[in-house]
C-alpha cells in the first residue's frame, strides 16, 4: 500500500502539473495578453498543491485507518485533488505563479536544512530522557564517581570511573601513536614532498582513512594482539590477549590520516610570506618549520588533536573487537581494559528492556560520550574558525 | 672562527636531514601498516574463495526417493552410505562417525539438485561431488597442520602383538636400534599399501605401534620405498582432524577424487552455522537495501540543505546555529546515531528491528553532514559571475541557482555523495544498536524484513570460534574493500573527468 500511495501521489502531481500548465497556456490570447509567469510555473504551482494535499491526507489516512489500509491511497488521491483544485482555479494572466512556487521551494529548502537541527535535538532528547530515567534508580554520584562497573552482576553496580580510565588509556596510546606520525606526515607532505610524491602519498592516507573500522578491528584482534602478546611474553611480560596496547595502536593508525590531513591543510594555510621572511634571515627549512610555521599553525594543530581525541573516544568497532569486557581500573597498557563505547555496544546488542537499569545505563554512557565529544568538537571547530579568519 | 662556524653549519644541516627523515619515516610507517593490513587480510581470505569437495559414486536408491517429492528424498543417507562403502575397513561406530563427519552437513545438496533436475538417474549410480566439512577443507588446504611425508629408508618388519591390538615394528637384524634404523619417533605414522600404524613408544630396540588404518594381515615385511613416514606439525589432540581422518583424506586425494573449485556458494548463500555453507549474499543484499534507503534520503535532503545554506540563507543567528550544528554532527561518534535510532525509530515510532529501513534512516542521518559539507564546497566553487550573468538577463535567484549553479556543482556534489556512500557502506557500530546483528540465514526480501549488512557480517563471523570462519571473515572483508575501492575509484574518476578550474 505504501508504494501505491506514493505512486498515486506522484501520478496526481503529474496530472496537476499538466492541467495547470495547459490551463495557463490557454489564457494567452492571440491579441497579446501575456502571463506574468511561464505556464510551466502555473503547472508546478498546481502540482505542489497536489503533493502537499496528497501527502497530508495520506498521512492522516494512515494514522486513522492504518498504513496497510485500502483507504490510505484513496485519501491520498482525494487530498491531492483537494490541494490542487484551488490553486488550479487561481491561475490567471497576472497571477504570480513563479513567486508563489518559489516561496514553497524556499520553505522546503529551509525545512531540509532544519533536519540537522532535528537530528541534534533527537539525539539530545533520546539520550537525555533515558538517562534521567536511569538516574531515578542509580544516583548520579554513584554513576560518576563509582569505581566498580558490573551492570549484570548481583547487585549490579554502575561506577563509571573504570570505563573512563580504560577509554582514556586507549585514547592516550592512540594519540601517542597518531600524534607524531600524523604531524610528521603532514609536515613532510606540506613542506618537503614534491608534487609528484604528493600524488603518490596522498592516496595512501586516503585509503587508510577509508578502511572501515570493523576491518581495523579484525586486524587488531586477530593479528596485532597475538603479535604483541607473543613478543611481550618473549620479553617476559605478561600480556592480556585483549590488551589495551593492541587496540590503542591500531586506533592510532586509524587516526593518522585525520591528524595528517587536518594539519596539512593548516600548515598550507600559513602564509608563504612568513616562511620567506624566515629564509631571508638564513634559517634552514626545518628551522623555519619548527620556529615559524608550527607556532603560527599551533591553534589549528591543537584543534586537529582535539578532533582526533574525540574520534578516539567515540570509536567503537576496534575496541569492541580488540579490547576486553572486564572493567579493570588500571594504567597498565598490557592489561585488558574496557571502554565506554564497548559497554554501550555490549549492553544494547540483543533484546533490550527499556525498564531495566542495565539497558538505561547504556544511554547514560551515551550521554556522557555525546557531551564529551560535543565539547571537544565545539572548541576545536571554533579554534579552526578563528584561525582561518586570522589569515584570510 | 670559521671552524666553529663550519661546525655549526654542519650541525644545522644534520638537524635538517634528521627532520626530513622523521617525516619520511612517519609516512613510510603508515604505508607499511596499510600494506601489512591488506596483505594480512588477503592471505587470510583467499582460501575461503575456494571450496573442496570429494567425488563419490552414489547409487540413487529408488526406496529413498519419492518421485512425487523429489527434493524431500533422503539424500543424506545415500551419500553417507556410499561414502562408508568407499572405506569398508572402517567398522567401529565412532570411526564411522568420524568418517562421515568429514562431509559437510549440506553435502547432499548437490545430489538433491542433480536428482531434481534429472529424475531419470533414480536407480542408477552417478558420480556426485560432495562438499567437505570445514575442518576437512582446511586440512586439505594445509591450514590446519603441516604434513610431512618422507619415504621409508630401510626395511621394516611389522608383527602383530599376541592377544593385543598393537603392533611391533623392527628393522633389520643389525645391532642398531629400530628407531635409528627406521628414522621413526613416537607420534609418527607409518603408512603403507593396505594400512597405517602410529608409533606409540620405544622399547628394547623395537617400536610399539597402534593401528590407524587397520593393516592387511598378510603384510609383514616392507622394503625401503614401500612405506612412508607421515608426520604432522600440530599434535593430534590440538587439531580438529584426527590421524585417521587425515589419512582417509590423503587417500582420497591420492586417488584424485578431491576437487578444489571456486566457491560460488560464498556469493550465493546466506549466513549459516556451518562455515563451509555460509555465504555473504544475505549481507550484500542487506547492505544494498540499507544504503539505498540512506542514499535516497540523504542525497535530496543534503543537496537541498546545502543549496539553502550556500545560496539563500541570510547571515543570522538561525543559520549560524544550523552551520555549527552540521559541523558538530559530522564529528559525533557514530554509535550515538545508533542510540538515536534505537530510542526514536524503534522505541518511539515502533519500526521493526533489524530492518534495512531503520538502518538506512540511521545511516542517512549519519552521512547527511558529510554530504552537506561536500555539496556546499562544490556550490561555493562555482564562480559568482555565473549567478550574476543569469540574474543580469532576468532570471530569478532560484532560476539562476537551479538552472545554472547547481548543474555546474553537480559533479562535485556527486563525488562527495559517493564518499559519503562509501562511509555508510562500511559503517558498523550504529547498526549494532538497532538489531542488525542477529543471525539471519535468509536473504532479505524487502526493506522491512530482518537483515544484516556486510560489515556487521564481518563482525559476527570474526567472533565465531571455528577456524574456517576466520578465513570467511577475511574473505568478506576483501569483498567489502573491493566495493569501497570501486566506489572511491568512481568518485576519483568523476572528479578528474568533470572537475573544472574557473
Amino acid at each position: 500500500m505504501f508504494v501505491w500511495t506514493v505512486l498515486l501521489i506522484v501520478l496526481m502531481a503529474v496530472i496537476a502539473y499538466w492541467a495547470g500548465r495547459t490551463h495557463a497556456a490557454g489564457l494567452v490570447t492571440a491579441g497579446g495578453a501575456r502571463l506574468h509567469s511561464l505556464p510551466s510555473y502555473h503547472g508546478l504551482f498546481t502540482a505542489a498543491g497536489a503533493m502537499i494535499g496528497g501527502l497530508a491526507l495520506a498521512i492522516a489516512g494512515a494514522l486513522v485507518f492504518g498504513a496497510q489500509s485500502f483507504f490510505t491511497p484513496v485519501a491520498a488521491v482525494l487530498g491531492a485533488a483537494i490541494g490542487a483544485a484551488p490553486l488550479y482555479a487561481r491561475s490567471s494572466l497576472d497571477f504570480r505563479a513563479r513567486n508563489n512556487f518559489e516561496r514553497i521551494v524556499l520553505v522546503l529548502l529551509i525545512a531540509c536544512s532544519g533536519v540537522a537541527i532535528l537530528t541534534t535535538i533527537g539525539i539530545v532528547f533520546s539520550v537525555l530522557f533515558e538517562t534521567l530515567v536511569f538516574f531515578r534508580s542509580v544516583s548520579p554520584i554513584e554513576f560518576l564517581f563509582g569505581t566498580h562497573w558490573s551492570p549484570t552482576g548481583t547487585p549490579a553496580s554502575f561506577g563509571f570511573i573504570p570505563l573512563l580510565a580504560g577509554t582514556l588509556l586507549i585514547t592516550v596510546i592512540a594519540i601517542a601513536v597518531a600524534g607524531p606520525l600524523g604531524l610528521f606526515s603532514a609536515i613532510f607532505m606540506a613542506e618537503y614532498a614534491s608534487p609528484r610524491l604528493r600524488t603518490f602519498l596522498k592516496p595512501v592516507l586516503e585509503i587508510l582513512a577509508g578502511i572501515p573500522t570493523v576491518v581495523l578491528g579484525f586486524f587488531a584482534a586477530l593479528t596485532v594482539a597475538p603479535l604483541i602478546r607473543g613478543s611481550g611474553e618473549a620479553m617476559g611480560f605478561s600480556v592480556a590477549s585483549e590488551s589495551a596496547l593492541a587496540a590503542g595502536l591500531v586506533m592510532g593508525m586509524m587516526i593518522v590520516p585525520l591528524i595528517s590531513s587536518l594539519s596539512d591543510d593548516i600548515i598550507n594555510a600559513v602564509p608563504q610570506t612568513l616562511r620567506d621572511g624566515s629564509y631571508a634571515m638564513g634559517a634552514t627549512k626545518s628551522e623555519t618549520i619548527k620556529k615559524v610555521v608550527l607556532p603560527a599553525a599551533l591553534p589549528g594543530i591543537v584543534s586537529a588533536f582535539m578532533l582526533a581525541i574525540s574520534r578516539a573516544v567515540g570509536e567503537t568497532m576496534i575496541v569492541v573487537m580488540a579490547a576486553g569486557l572486564a572493567a579493570n581500573l588500571t594504567a597498565n597498557p598490557l592489561a585488558a581494559v574496557t571502554t565506554i563505547t564497548v559497554q554501550i555496544a555490549t549492553l544494547l546488542v540483543g533484546d533490550q528492556e527499556f525498564d531495566s537499569p542495565k539497558t538505561l545505563s547504556a544511554f547514560a554512557l551515551g550521554f556522557v560520550l555525546f557531551f564529551f565529544t560535543l565539547v571537544l568538537n565545539y572548541i576545536a571547530l571554533r579554534i579552526v574558525q578563528k584561525y582561518r579568519e586570522q589569515y584570510d | 672562527m670559521t671552524e666553529v662556524r663550519n661546525e655549526l653549519v654542519k650541525k644545522r644541516y644534520a638537524a635538517e636531514r634528521r627532520f626530513k627523515f622523521y617525516g619520511a619515516a612517519a609516512l613510510t610507517l603508515t604505508a607499511l601498516f596499510l600494506a601489512a593490513l591488506l596483505v594480512d587480510v588477503i592471505i587470510k581470505g583467499i582460501p575461503a574463495f575456494h571450496e573442496t569437495s570429494v567425488e563419490i559414486d552414489v547409487k540413487v536408491d529408488p526406496a529413498d526417493v519419492d518421485p512425487a517429492n523429489l527434493p524431500g528424498g533422503n539424500y543424506d543417507k545415500m551419500i553417507k552410505e556410499a561414502f562408508r562403502a568407499e572405506f569398508p575397513e572402517v567398522t567401529g561406530r565412532a570411526e564411522k562417525k568420524a568418517l562421515t563427519g568429514l562431509l559437510s552437513t549440506g553435502g547432499a545438496d548437490s545430489l538433491r539438485s542433480m536428482v531434481t533436475a534429472d529424475p531419470s538417474i533414480i536407480g542408477k549410480t552417478v558420480t556426485v561431488p560432495v562438499l567437505l566439512g570445514d575442518d576437512a577443507d582446511l586440512f586439505l588446504k594445509g591450514l590446519l597442520t603441516e604434513q610431512k611425508t618422507v619415504p621409508g629408508k630401510a626395511t621394516l618388519h611389522i608383527a602383530r602383538l599376541e592377544g593385543e591390538e598393537g603392533f611391533v615394528l623392527t628393522g633389520d637384524t643389525t645391532g642398531e636400534a629400530a628407531e635409528k634404523q627406521l628414522g621413526l619417533t613416537p607420534g609418527d605414522i607409518v603408512r603403507f599399501k593396505g594400512g597405517a600404524v602410529r608409533v606409540t613408544g620405544v622399547q628394547n630396540g623395537y617400536l610399539k605401534a597402534d593401528p590407524v588404518l587397520p593393516p592387511d594381515p598378510s603384510v609383514s615385511m616392507l622394503d625401503a620405498g614401500q612405506w612412508d613416514v607421515v608426520s604432522f606439525s600440530v599434535p593430534e589432540a590440538n587439531r580438529r582432524i584426527n590421524d585417521n581422518q587425515a589419512l582417509w583424506l590423503d587417500q582420497l586425494k591420492s586417488e584424485g577424487r578431491v576437487k578444489n573449485s571456486f566457491s560460488w556458494r560464498f556469493f550465493e548463500a546466506g549466513d549459516s552455522r556451518e562455515p563451509e555453507l555460509a555465504g555473504i549474499r544475505g549481507a550484500l543484499i542487506g547492505s544494498l537495501l540499507t544504503v539505498l534507503v540512506a542514499l535516497s534520503l540523504a542525497l535530496p535532503l543534503g543537496i537541498a540543505a546545502a543549496v539553502y545554506l550556500e545560496e539563500f540563507a541570510p547571515k543570522n543567528k538561525w543559520t549560524d546555529l544550523i552551520e555549527v550544528n552540521i559541523n558538530n554532527l559530522a564529528a559525533v561518534p557514530s554509535i550515538i546515531f545508533g542510540l538515536l535510532g534505537l530510542a526514536v525509530f524503534l522505541n518511539f515510532f515502533g519500526l521493526p528491528r533489524s530492518a534495512p529501513l531503520v538502518g538506512g534512516l540511521v545511516l542517512a542521518l549519519l552521512v547527511l553532514p558529510t554530504i552537506i559539507i561536500a555539496s556546499r564546497a562544490a556550490l561555493k566553487a562555482v564562480p559568482p559571475s555565473i549567478t550574476e550573468a543569469a540574474l543580469g538577463v532576468g532570471a530569478s535567484k532560484q532560476q539562476a541557482v537551479f538552472q545554472h549553479v547547481l548543474p555546474l556543482a553537480l559533479p562535485g556534489i556527486m563525488t562527495g555523495t559517493i564518499l559519503g556512500l562509501a562511509r555508510a557502506f562500511g559503517e558498523t557500530a550504529p547498526l549494532l544498536m538497532i538489531g542488525m546483528v542477529a543471525f539471519i540465514a535468509d536473504i532479505p526480501q524487502g526493506f522491512t524484513s530482518a537483515a544484516t549488512v556486510l560489515p556487521v557480517q564481518v563482525f559476527l563471523w570474526s567472533d565465531l570460534p571455528e577456524m574456517a570462519f576466520k578465513a570467511k571473515t577475511a574473505a568478506a572483508i576483501i569483498v567489502l574493500l573491493v566495493v569501497l575501492f570501486a566506489l572511491n575509484a568512481v568518485a576519483i574518476y568523476l572528479r578528474k573527468r568533470f572537475e573544472r578550474r574557473w
